[in-house]
């Protein structure tokens, strides 16, 4: 694996690849982990879209944004179509006819844990070689906020209400970084833009191994979680700040905490609490009113919890 | 006939009108660290010889730039 250090001013000599003047939200958290994986690119790169918003804002019939060849698929089967993509310039290049090039899986958390996932863990089993990149708003965002696998407990979406009989969605988020990294893959890994480097260093890892690699970043959604546009980065470094969301990579089956993670498990003192995240998103001020202290209390248990298993695995 | 079209800046028009808010760079202040550039959801900061420039046409005022400016060069001001 070539040495990969990459500065601001190095990255932004690069052309950008998904343009400006698309459709998506002013403050859009998806747009921010798209354009810093693409930054991660090392030569030709087909770019393979799941149904979601990424896809709809970015290519309103006839136009395109995506200055690179782009294909989308269904919410089902992403991870197929890049299976199909890898497959063909396999056959190419065993012809003679060209060489391969590396490919990039976009898809949201609807398209990832719940629709695509048996596209996904089929990818994965059989060894196919592409990144899969995983953007988490932690709801349908794109067909008006319904909760998804990926929504926390106590969030509200437009399917999980916040009243006097519920408070917002009941269930957990699937851990489905555990999940995909169960799948002994080469690489696997989490991500937060806010920790932009630490997000391409990885992206660049998983586009340099062979076999299949998955990045989870977070991002934000300022129409679903309620939220100023310009706090979108400031939230997904609370994230990590908070250990709601800790910077970890699977490589060859061995855990390692990265970045800001790495640094909160070193001096605990540097963790905030939770709280901290969840009072700028309008998804969780139920959670802020002193009446529901005894819940606020219970998903700062439910981080510690995870942040104490994560730490585990990776051995710290 | 396949209706084809190539890949654009503004391919969903000038995303630029849909400010309410725009961000005012302070040369002055800036050290053209870049920050701005690396969180800007649209792609709407233009890097020049040695400062960055924001491209009207299509920035949206979403405000994180003037959020993330560690030097506080970028204010916000209403459009």
């Amino acid at each position: 694996m070539n040495e990969f250090n990459p500065t601001l001013k190095g990255l932004a000599a690069k052309e950008e690849i998904l343009m400006p003047g698309h459709r998506l939200c002013a403050g859009c958290g998806a747009s921010i982990v798209v354009r810093q994986v693409l930054k991660a690119t090392r030569g030709p790169t087909i770019l393979v879209n799941a149904t979601g918003c990424l896809e709809v804002a970015t290519t309103i019939y006839p136009y395109t944004s995506w200055a690179a060849p782009w294909i989308h698929s269904a919410f089902e089967n992403t991870a197929a179509t890049a299976s199909g993509v890898v497959a063909a310039e396999r056959a190419f290049e065993k012809k003679g006819l060209g060489k391969r090039s590396d490919v990039i899986a976009f898809a949201g958390d609807g398209g990832t844990y719940d629709i695509g996932f048996q596209a996904l863990s089929g990818a994965l089993e059989r060894g196919e070689d592409f990144l899969y990149v995983l953007y988490d708003n932690e709801a349908y965002m794109n067909t008006g906020i319904q909760r998804s696998g990926s929504t926390p407990r106590y969030a509200w979406t437009t399917t999980t209400p916040v009243g006097p009989a519920e408070m917002g969605k009941l269930e957990y988020k699937k851990p489905i970084d555990l999940i995909v990294a169960a799948h002994d893959i080469p690489y696997a890994a989490t991500a937060s833009p806010a920790y932009w480097r630490d997000l391409i260093v990885k992206a660049r890892k998983g586009i340099e191994v062979e076999g299949p690699a998955f990045l989870h970043a977070i991002s934000t959604c300022d129409r679903g979680w309620r939220h100023d546009t310009g706090e979108t980065v400031e939230i997904m470094r609370l994230a990590v700040e908070t250990c709601y969301f800790p910077l970890f990579e699977v490589e060859n089956g061995e855990f390692r905490l990265t970045s800001r993670s790495k640094a909160i498990a070193k001096r605990p003192e540097l963790k905030k609490p939770v709280s901290e995240f969840l009072k700028l998103q309008g998804r969780f001020s139920h959670l802020i009113k002193p009446e529901n202290a005894d819940k606020l209390e219970e998903v700062q248990k439910g981080v510690d919890r995870y942040w104490e298993k994560i730490k585990k695995l990776c051995g710290e | 006939m396949i209706p084809l079209s190539e890949p654009k800046e503004g391919a969903s028009g000038k995303t630029g009108r849909w400010r309410t808010e725009k961000p005012v760079l302070n040369k002055e202040r800036c050290t053209n660290c870049l920050l701005c550039w690396v969180y800007c959801p649209e792609g709407a900061i233009e890097r020049t010889e040695d400062k960055v420039e924001i491209d009207y046409d299509y920035c949206k005022g979403c405000g994180v730039c003037a959020n993330e400016c560690a030097r506080k060069a970028i204010v916000m001001e209403d459009e």
